[in-house]
């Protein structure tokens, strides 16, 4: 009787390491383009979601409802299938930077919004009497405030999104889930693909994780 | 300098502000009384448009601000305002809140804006604290700053909205000296206020408010001694003892 994790197995996947290694660098990669996308739809939503425009809300609340309650996977096939139905045929590295950072924009949006409204509204009054309109209102009173509330649920974002990058699995996105289920389903060797796997993730989003807490006890310090 | 030609507000079927008519001269002390409720505040914010009426027109230094595109942030850099909470930035020092609105947005220099800024800080008596943090300060000293503030833009008018009524009692006087000695000086001042003393000692013209409507209108004798409606005597016996 042979163990899931007999020592064979690992010594396969040691031999194999490069496609492991290739799949971390590809996550990473999709991480931090998503993140890009997912802060910079984040920002733009959130701070029309917190305006005074009815447009502009109704604009970011629709977008905000629309991707958070739609599974992260219905997204992500659409954009594989469903878009190349259109002519609009993507990369698959694409499909995961686009589906992984809209559907996270969608809460950062959210971080953002909550953020900017947690400000007392005198601050605002105070800024336009002086002569401040709205977007230097924002820019040099608003938002260096909401900063300091906002980034500890910004980090924790970060760190869902790295993990969400998994859905590229479904779409053969060669990622490091897809490379751990392919190389796995080959030789049947699961055992150690996912714990290496499982590990390689940890050590993306822990450091995040930690200075999510840091950045919270800081806020917390100086609220 | 200030001119309000049948201004209304309501929010949402709430009349707040009925048909006012009002006109503030140049240099002219005006002290704005009335019981909680009464309109006052909607009133002073409806002269640099914090509140915009619903309808009606106000002008102030010649300039329809009320009007389409009307340059209102320009107009406003010519209005300071103090407020009941004082709404200093608390992410920056004393002397950045009083240099952040005249080096960005009236491009003073840096330099001369921390000049005139510790000027104004030391009038208030708290050039020590320049490098403090709002959050450091107590009341009284944070809206002695909020009038600095203020001050450093060079404003044509000064509004206080209630600026002494969030403060403990022995802060108060220390804000009113400061307010005093700007009233010497030939600034307009509109101050909403349930201070009986300073609008006695500074105001060149007393209205008192109530229901969203102007009461009483005249120098500070009149309105203390001879008040002509009932409410307004009504009001004063309770707040005179």
């Amino acid at each position: 009787m042979v163990g899931p994790f007999a020592w064979f197995k690992w010594e396969a996947l040691l031999k194999d390491g490069n496609v492991f290694i290739e799949g971390f660098g590809i996550t990473a990669l999709v991480a931090v383009l998503a993140l890009g996308v997912a802060l910079a739809l984040g920002v733009i939503f959130g701070m029309l979601g917190a305006s005074h425009w009815k447009f502009a809300k109704r604009a970011s609340r629709c977008y905000v409802e629309f991707i958070q309650n739609t599974p992260l996977v219905i997204q992500v096939f659409f954009l594989y299938n469903g878009l190349p139905k259109i002519g609009i045929v993507l990369p698959v590295l694409w499909v995961g930077v686009i589906g992984v950072g809209v559907y996270h924009g969608a809460y950062i949006a959210e971080v953002i919004r909550a953020g900017i409204q947690a400000i007392p509204k005198g601050q605002r009054e105070a800024a336009l009497s002086q002569g401040f309109n709205y977007w230097e209102a924002m820019r040099y009173i608003i938002l260096p405030q909401a900063q300091r509330i906002v980034f500890p649920p910004l980090t924790n974002q970060a760190v869902f999104l790295i993990k969400n990058t998994s859905v590229m699995a479904m779409v053969a996105g060669g990622d490091l889930m897809y490379r751990a289920d392919s190389w796995s389903s080959g030789n049947i060797y699961y055992g150690p693909a996912y714990v290496v796997t499982g590990l390689l993730y940890f050590i993306l989003c822990f450091p995040l994780a930690q200075l999510a807490r840091h950045l919270e006890r800081r806020a917390e310090v100086s609220a | 300098m200030i001119k309000l030609e049948g201004v209304h507000k309501h929010f949402g079927h709430l009349q707040v502000l009925k048909e006012i008519d009002l006109q503030v001269a140049t240099g002219e002390k005006l002290v704005v009384i009335g019981p909680s409720g009464s309109g006052k505040s909607t009133l002073i914010r409806c002269i640099n448009l914090l509140e915009k009426p619903s309808y009606g027109r106000v002008i102030v230094d010649g300039v329809e601000i009320t009007a389409h595109k009307a340059p209102v942030h320009k107009v406003r850099q010519s209005i300071g305002m103090v407020f009941q909470q004082f709404n200093l930035y608390p992410h920056k020092t004393v002397l950045e809140n009083l240099t952040l609105a005249p080096t960005l947005i009236r491009k003073v220099s840096r330099e001369e804006a921390e000049s005139t800024g510790m000027r104004y800080l030391e009038r208030v008596g708290l050039k020590e604290k320049a490098g403090a943090y709002p959050s450091q300060l107590s009341g009284g000293q944070q809206q002695r700053v909020a009038i600095a503030r203020a001050l450093n833009m060079h404003p044509k008018i000064m509004l206080f909205d209630e600026p002494t009524s969030a403060l403990d009692p022995e802060m108060i006087k220390e804000v009113l000296d400061v307010m005093i000695d700007l009233a010497h000086e030939g600034i307009t001042m509109v101050v909403v206020t349930h201070e009986m003393s300073f609008a006695k000692e500074v105001g060149d013209r007393v209205i008192f408010m109530d229901e969203g409507v102007i009461l009483e209108d005249g120098p500070p004798e009149h309105f203390f001694n001879n008040p002509t409606q009932e409410r307004t005597k009504a009001f004063l016996s309770r707040i005179l003892r």
